[in-house]
């Protein structure tokens, strides 16, 4: 046995007695507070699912008081209580509205739903491990990610709301309780589940790196990896370096909050009086959220682009189109993802010098980024493509993402952005780029994985349903957003009847409500699919999508250790998909050359 | 070549599988990039004291007339200039020394106890970590009366505008100069101690299991190790505060 091996058994509890297994676990050990990599998977995904349906219910209450700002909503009174004043939304709700917006779906639904879901549950099936490093730790990543959740959804019912300051929390208004109700006790709880969110970030994220480099099977070395993998350890890396600066920043702007400090704040009158503080710099915060705030964008996106990459090269029934080039823009985008925050502050009066430099940086991520949209369309060029459910999610993000970031090159430029800043224009970019686009390849994902995880598979029909309402209402949505945006249309703005400028955009947010709440609509088809099928769906084959990676060689229903007998051993990369000259059209990786003699290149035969 | 029957061996290079690459397990792997995302959290910490001292006017005149003043940042030697029992000498930073050795000693200790901890010499583990016990609450110790000084402040205190007088520091006003400074210094050096304090309880630990032979029985005392990591990397960033706090 390898090294690997023996110290598993110590690490691992009960990773070898599966098959001869006698130690029954009780319900709380197997199903609540789980060590097994797969189990917190799942954790993780109900959570993120329960988060993404609260997400996106608090849009649709936005979305109906933007498409229709003269109507009256008593009818929500049930649901909304107290926010609902005269039959009118309440201005300080809506500005919560649009916070826990933002916080969840970054934060909850796709950094810890995503992140949490596919790195979990992946990366020790795929790089051919028991588990994680430390089931322990991993187990207290979900449980802080728990709590975590248990305060923000709380802060949902304070009479005074919650935060209300825009997810990026910039201060002073996030600073200042007097300010607006949504700074008051939403705020602090806010800051207490963000703290507690990167804790559970940081037990996570040193598991993930930890178990590809010291638990990967015997002859997984990195350019045999999968990409997902590449993808969920770049990640975890991101995650690693940019949260610890977010936790910075939010300790301060408690002590702020709090204890009177005045690390944020200076020369502030508020009602009419002047605040003691003195000295702070809010422009600072900016600094410091922002060196989270942009590599959190790539914390999102990126895991789907290993999702996507998987999915499309399975799918196609072709090998991934340049393997070394995805790792590498990858990398690319992983380094530049650190020096590029300031492109969100290009209206702070900073240095315009400073600016371009800022600029000259967030366009050279245009480079990396083409090159995987490029990667992936080759890869689909000429595929012999089956269009699973999960095939059209992964096209699909393709499209989203070419979309989304051609506006990403506009908003980069400095002078374009002047312009363009706070307005509609800004949402519909990072709705479609890392929005939807990363909803787009966590569908794949799930529907992708799905028999892997639950032994059953989702229904086609139902998923090809729910992509394409999911699809169009996408587009539909935010197309229309960037003509607004561009008309100068701000965001965040509760009312905007009251400028002549924008009237004459009613129907078009009338439209783009009605969007959102087929999408939102559309989301209860997967809810149905996703819970109807955990339980009665079509029982699935070891490997329904002849796949090459190492997860499909474990049973129909892995236990807790993965594989029933020894692990896997590596030979191959997880691309030999219509390899000319093999029996099948795919070869797993733990097939030897030695058994695929047939279909061998000249530099394999040595290896045979 | 091979036939079908018998498997090839796969290749087994430093990065190829199955082995640990870096040479470390993955509880060392995982406390070094816990420590290099804390070094993120510090890091941060100081920049906003550069960002923040950067905003303020120096101090210009010659360091014989300074005086506490909140238009200009202070000369670190004129506030840490005290020592426990000299009262009203002028000891510019020679406490803070005093304790900065005292911590840099414990590292030194600590490096003792992990090496003792290698030759599986139990009785010289305890005794190192006895020691680094002894130093890191020496130092914790030493920080309170720093603390104690700072907040209660000096007799004269600082005259302000209108007449009046305050006297040491807290989190709205400060003796010493403007508010950001004491602010920064309670929030730095707070979170600092924070640090030492978890590290002397996780030593408190680590000499307890030492005791009961827990290590012993398990073939290797990695977990002083992994203390003895976090411990030198506290002793790292307090180098750094100091500098940034007492020197510059």
């Amino acid at each position: 046995m390898s090294s690997t091996d023996i110290s598993l058994n110590k690490d691992v509890h009960h990773a070898h007695d599966e098959h001869d297994h006698h130690h029954d676990q009780n319900f709380f050990e197997k199903y609540i507070f789980s060590q097994d990599h797969k189990v917190i998977a799942k954790q993780f995904l109900f959570a993120g699912i329960f988060w993404g349906f609260i997400g996106g219910f608090l849009s649709i209450i936005f979305r109906l008081q933007l498409g229709w700002p003269e109507a009256t909503f008593t009818f929500l009174e049930p649901i909304l209580g107290g926010w609902i004043v005269n039959g009118k939304l309440d201005p300080e709700f809506y500005l919560a509205l649009v916070t826990m917006h933002g916080t969840i779906m970054v934060f909850f639904v796709l950094t810890a739903g995503l992140s949490g879901t596919f790195s979990n549950f992946l990366i020790p099936l795929q790089i051919g491990a028991r588990d994680m490093a430390s089931g322990f730790m991993n187990m207290l990543s979900f449980w802080i990610f728990f709590l975590a959740s248990v305060v923000m959804f709380w802060s949902l019912f304070l009479e005074t709301g919650p935060a209300g300051g825009g997810w990026t929390v910039y201060p002073p208004l996030s600073a200042l309780p007097q300010a607006i109700s949504g700074s008051k006790g939403g705020m602090t709880m806010w800051l207490i589940s963000m703290a507690l969110f990167i804790a559970s970030q940081l037990l996570g994220g040193v598991n993930y790196i930890t178990t590809v480099i010291n638990l990967r099977t015997k002859g997984m070395s990195m350019t045999k990896l999968p990409l997902t993998i590449w993808a969920f350890f770049l990640t975890a890396i991101l995650g690693l370096l940019s949260f610890p600066v977010l936790l910075s920043a939010a300790l301060l702007l408690i002590f702020d909050r709090s204890f009177g400090t005045s690390f944020f704040l200076s020369d502030i009158y508020i009602a009419g009086e002047a605040l003691a503080n003195t000295g702070g710099s809010a422009i600072l915060f900016q600094h410091l959220f922002w060196f989270l705030g942009h590599p959190e964008v790539y914390i999102v996106i990126l895991p789907t682009f290993g999702i996507v990459s998987e999915v499309i090269a399975t799918n196609a029934r072709k090998p991934i189109f340049g393997y070394r080039a995805m790792i590498g823009s990858m990398l690319g985008i992983s380094v530049l993802s650190f020096v590029v925050w300031a492109h969100h502050m290009f209206v702070t009066g900073m240095n315009p010098f400073l600016g371009s430099v800022f600029m000259f940086l967030t366009l050279i991520i245009a480079v990396p980024s083409a090159v995987k949209v490029f990667n992936w369309i080759a890869t689909l060029w000429r595929g012999n493509i089956r269009f699973t459910t999960a095939m059209l999610y992964a096209i699909a993000f393709v499209s989203l993402f070419i979309s989304g970031g051609l506006t990403g090159i506009i908003l980069g430029n400095s002078a374009l952005d002047i312009q363009l800043h706070d307005t509609y224009f800004v949402i519909a970019h990072f709705h479609l780029v890392m929005g939807a686009a990363a909803f787009f390849g966590m569908f794949c994902g799930i529907y992708h994985w799905f028999p892997k995880m639950f032994g059953r598979m989702m229904d086609e029909k139902l998923g090809a349903l729910h992509f394409w309402l999911t699809f169009l209402s996408a587009y539909l949505v935010f197309m229309p957003m960037h003509y607004i945006g561009i008309a100068g249309f701000p965001r965040r703005y509760y009312s905007w009847t009251g400028f002549d400028a924008f009237n004459t955009f009613t129907d078009l947010n009338s439209f783009i409500s009605i969007a959102a709440i087929l999408g939102f609509t559309a989301q209860l088809i997967f809810l149905f699919n996703f819970v109807y099928s955990i339980f009665k769906g079509r029982r699935a084959t070891a490997n329904p999508w002849h796949s090459n990676t190492l997860e499909w060689t474990t049973p129909v229903n892995p236990g807790h250790g993965n594989w029933p007998g020894e692990i896997p051993t590596v030979y191959r990369w997880p691309y030999d998909y219509s390899k000319p000259g093999a029996a099948e059209d795919y070869i797993p990786q733990n097939v030897p050359y030695s058994q695929t003699q047939s279909s061998n290149l000249p530099y394999e035969r040595e290896l045979e | 070549m091979s036939t079908s029957t018998t498997l090839e061996e796969p290749k087994t290079g430093t990065w190829d599988g199955g082995n640990e690459p870096l040479k470390a397990s993955y509880g060392k792997l995982m406390m070094w990039f816990f420590l290099l995302s804390d070094a993120f959290t510090f890091a941060a910490f100081l920049i906003v004291y550069g960002l923040s001292r950067h905003s303020h006017l120096p101090y210009t005149g010659s360091p014989e007339e300074f005086q506490f003043s909140t238009e200009w940042w202070p000369i670190p030697e004129k506030v840490f200039n005290a020592f426990p029992g000299f009262h009203g000498v002028d000891l510019p930073l020679a406490f803070v020394a005093l304790m900065t050795m005292i911590l840099i000693l414990s590292s030194v200790t600590m490096v003792l106890a992990v090496e003792a901890g290698h030759r599986m010499d139990k009785n010289d583990v305890q005794k190192w970590l006895l020691w680094t016990i002894l130093f890191g609450g020496t130092f914790l110790g030493c920080q309170a009366w720093e603390w104690t000084h700072f907040i209660v402040g000096t007799e004269e205190g600082m005259l302000l505008a209108d007449g009046t007088r305050i006297f040491g520091a807290n989190m709205t006003m400060n003796q010493y100069g403007p508010p950001l400074f004491a602010n920064l210094f309670f929030f730095i050096t707070g979170f600092h101690g924070f640090h030492v304090t978890v590290g002397w309880i996780l030593l408190v630990i680590a000499f307890i299991s030492t005791v009961n032979g827990v290590y012993h029985k398990r073939g290797h005392y990695e977990m002083v190790e992994k203390i003895g990591l976090y411990w030198h990397f506290v002793d790292l960033v307090w180098v750094f505060v100091f500098t940034f706090f007492y020197l510059i």
